[in-house]
């Protein structure tokens, strides 16, 4: 479940392109017989593409996974962008005040990605339980110090809830809510980790703010292997191919082009572009999207590579 | 992947043909790189006829961004001709459509880059 997709930055949708979509799609409706509500919901998801009908959202990253027989009150997550709020907003209203076990995996310390985590509500539940995963060092004093004045006005001490930071080595398969979790070193300004997380037969890879240098082969080995036979690639499709290796060489992100190139290598089953450029609307996204499918097509040699792009509130069933 | 080139007064073409995957990527960079010398040196401009390319991966897009960099510096230019669809298509999803100078044949490219050029051309 995406909760926030967005890089960099969250972003909103504005008054024009709501009003745009409404005309759009009313354009769209004239001399079509809609004067049934079946009629209209059929013309509106079966008819209108989905930037018109909808969004992909402007909350920056937080994923949710949910393995086979996670008990319910444990989670697991992927970064705190501000998704995260929307995540625990749904959650508190689910539970009614039962405590729960949050497991955190964070790529990185940047603040596109654990901004969520002041408006996290389960953090200042007493009987609650978070635990943020990472690779970095200064893991905790990267939370604590967002939260510390100037920056925010209530600090990470008055959270209630029982809150760890656990350290990670890279490279080495640990348990975490009943995974199989092993990180990866990524190519970004600070360094970030990409989660490889296998359970019950299948995998999710988690890589977001990675850049891959196209010239430097044992890393793109060692990237290949690391989506190896994945059932889902979260990949950082931030940038064009051309602003990649050009003008936002070395910024620390990728593309949709290596993004299907790297998981056709890998035999991925799907590739979900990720850490969408704030300044896309839906309509530059959508195309995005279709023209990776285009790509796939073209590049495609006996392996298949399903690709979709996420959007806040997207649910993915792997089984 | 083949490179085979001519020169056209002041204006090389150089014609890739086959495919530039990621494993031909590094190849396909030895074998252009001695062809931007006289450009790199600002002595001429190199036309890429790509009318016999199949396939160009983003390692392949990559080694064209370098050429055009490593030109640069002296007001060297590289340009492209005589994109197959498909490789229309890669430039345009890639963006690289953006990076350089596409034109629809051989010929209009010499026709702009020197007048010289486009005469030898047509003799």
């Amino acid at each position: 479940m995406f909760w926030g997709t967005r890089g960099s930055m969250p972003v909103a949708l504005t008054a024009a392109a709501v009003r745009k979509k409404l005309v759009d799609a009313l354009d769209g409706a004239i001399g079509r017989d809609l004067d049934t509500p079946e009629k209209v919901r059929a013309y509106v998801d079966g008819e209108l593409p989905f930037n018109r009908a909808g969004t992909f959202g402007g909350h920056s990253a937080c994923v949710q996974i949910v393995p086979k027989g996670l008990p319910q009150d444990q989670y697991l997550l992927c970064d705190m962008g501000s998704g995260a709020r929307a995540f625990s907003a749904e959650i508190l209203r689910q539970r009614a005040g039962r405590p729960a076990t949050y497991h955190v995996l964070v790529s990185h310390l940047h603040w596109d990605h654990i901004m969520g985590f002041p408006f996290f509500g389960p953090a200042y539940v007493p009987g609650n339980t978070v635990i943020l995963y990472g690779c970095h060092p200064g893991l905790e004093a990267g939370f604590r110090r967002q939260q510390d004045q100037p920056s925010f006005p209530v600090p990470l001490s008055v959270m209630r809830a029982d809150i760890r930071f656990v350290a990670l080595a890279p490279a080495v398969a640990h348990d975490i809510a009943g995974c199989r979790v092993s990180a990866k070193l990524q190519n970004h300004s600070g360094d970030s980790y990409g989660y490889r997380i296998e359970s019950g037969g299948r995998t999710v890879v988690y890589t977001t703010d990675a850049e891959h240098k196209l010239d430097d082969f044992s890393h793109t080995e060692a990237v290949v292997d690391f989506f190896r036979s994945a059932d889902l690639v979260i990949f950082d499709a931030m940038y064009s191919l051309a602003e990649a290796v050009s003008v936002k060489e070395d910024w620390g992100h990728s593309s949709n082009v290596v993004g299907v190139e790297l998981c056709q290598m890998a035999r991925a089953r799907r590739l979900c572009l990720f850490h969408h450029e704030p300044i896309h609307d839906d309509t530059a996204l959508q195309a995005l999207l279709e023209e990776t499918r285009r790509y796939e097509e073209i590049s495609r040699q006996d392996h298949p590579l399903q690709v979709v792009s996420a959007y806040d509130g997207l649910e993915l069933d792997l089984s | 992947m083949n490179l085979s080139d001519k020169r056209y007064s002041d204006v090389r073409v150089a014609q890739v043909s086959g495919r530039v995957d990621h494993s031909g990527a590094e190849a396909f960079r030895l074998q252009l790189w001695p062809l931007l010398r006289d450009c790199a040196a600002g002595r001429d401009q190199l036309v890429l006829d790509l009318s016999g390319l199949e396939y160009i991966s983003s390692a392949g897009l990559r080694v064209l961004m370098l050429a055009a960099r490593e030109v640069k510096p002296r007001n060297g230019c590289v340009v492209v001709a005589s994109l197959q669809p498909v490789v229309r298509e890669i430039f345009e999803i890639s963006r690289f459509n953006l990076l350089f100078k596409v034109y629809p044949d051989v010929a209009q490219a010499l026709s702009e880059l020197s007048p010289a050029a486009a005469a030898a051309a047509r003799n």
